[in-house]
């Protein structure tokens, strides 16, 4: 099997780093099985939802709650900070500037604190507004749902920060480079989730 | 098989493609919500469509996830996730479903 080859998911190291590139394939492989079984999660707590969606019990319902445009610029933030993490790993990958690097994980971080600024801006009006887990069976499993994804982006921001410590002290070792291969797969992996969220839980609850 | 300049080059074309197919994607799963072109039915088959498309333009521009190419580990354990997402999900709603028209 020659070096180029795609071994796993996320962006290979490829020939630009044999060695690492080499032990990456089982760890990335064991990072790729505990997300899938995080997605399972997300899936069941989707589920969940959905056979909840009508029991508000007179209280709020999706239509009054959501607000399409703040769903909107969340969706942008965090789509962006998938694509500026590629960035990220293309220039660890062929080892350009370390300024580089840390810039685009830099820009990444700043996006996903955005993020979760406006997801908890929303969460404050729904709060505002009487809409509050305890309020009905809707309420409830809209908020298992997503602010455990908020949760996700909170503890990967701090991944992000960790990354840039371990860059900043280690430099771009074998250990480092798969931290940040792992690092990108699960930022993309969040990403992936907000799709299912804002399809399921806003666009839908705001279609009529 | 090409340098590693070239491969950069194309990688970084494949996240700008994902990125731009992405956006485009969400755009129009938001517009079909926002301008009521069709019936509450039809925007929400629409909606649901465009995410699906979404999450694979993601696998495939984002992780790098590929029929082609060697990734096949990855791509079965893929697989079988969403096999196990698609049997508990549609049974979790079947079954509930039913159980609340048979109480109503």
């Amino acid at each position: 099997m020659s070096a180029d080859e795609i071994r796993h998911a996320g962006l290979n190291l490829g020939a630009t780093d044999a060695l690492t590139h080499e032990q990456a394939e089982s760890d990335v492989f064991g990072f790729w099985v505990f997300l899938m079984s995080d997605a399972v999660l997300f899936a069941l707590l989707f589920a969940t939802y959905g056979v909840m969606l009508p029991a508000t019990v007179g209280g709020p319902t999706p239509a009054n709650e959501y607000k399409l445009l703040p769903a909107f610029l969340e969706t942008l933030v965090l789509l962006s900070s998938s694509f500026t993490f590629g960035m990220a790993s293309v220039a660890m990958k062929h080892s350009a500037s370390r300024r580089q690097l840390l810039g685009w994980m830099g820009i990444t971080l700043v996006l996903g604190i955005t993020f979760l600024g406006l997801e908890l801006h929303d969460f404050a009006t729904m709060f505002s507004d009487g809409a509050y887990p305890t309020r009905s069976g809707y309420l409830s499993s809209f908020f298992a749902l997503v602010p455990l994804h908020g949760l996700h982006v909170f503890f990967g921001s701090i991944w992000i920060i960790v990354m840039m410590v371990q860059v900043l002290t280690f430099g771009r070792d074998a250990r480092v480079k798969i931290n940040i291969l792992r690092l990108g797969l699960f930022w993309h992996f969040i990403d992936i989730v907000w799709i299912a969220i804002f399809s399921v839980v806003y666009l839908q609850g705001l279609i009529r | 098989m090409s340098g590693p300049h070239d491969s950069r080059r194309e990688e970084i074309r494949s996240y700008v493609t994902g990125y731009a197919l992405a956006l485009a994607l969400t755009c129009a799963a938001f517009a079909s919500v926002h301008w009521r072109g069709f019936i509450p039915a039809t925007t929400l088959r629409i909606v649901l469509g465009l995410a699906l498309v979404q999450m694979v333009v993601h696998l495939r521009y984002f992780l790098h996830i590929s029929l082609r190419k060697s990734a096949r580990d990855d791509l079965l354990l893929i697989l079988f996730s969403m096999l196990i997402v698609v049997v508990m999900v549609s049974g979790t709603l079947v079954v509930l479903f039913n159980l609340r028209e048979r109480m109503m």
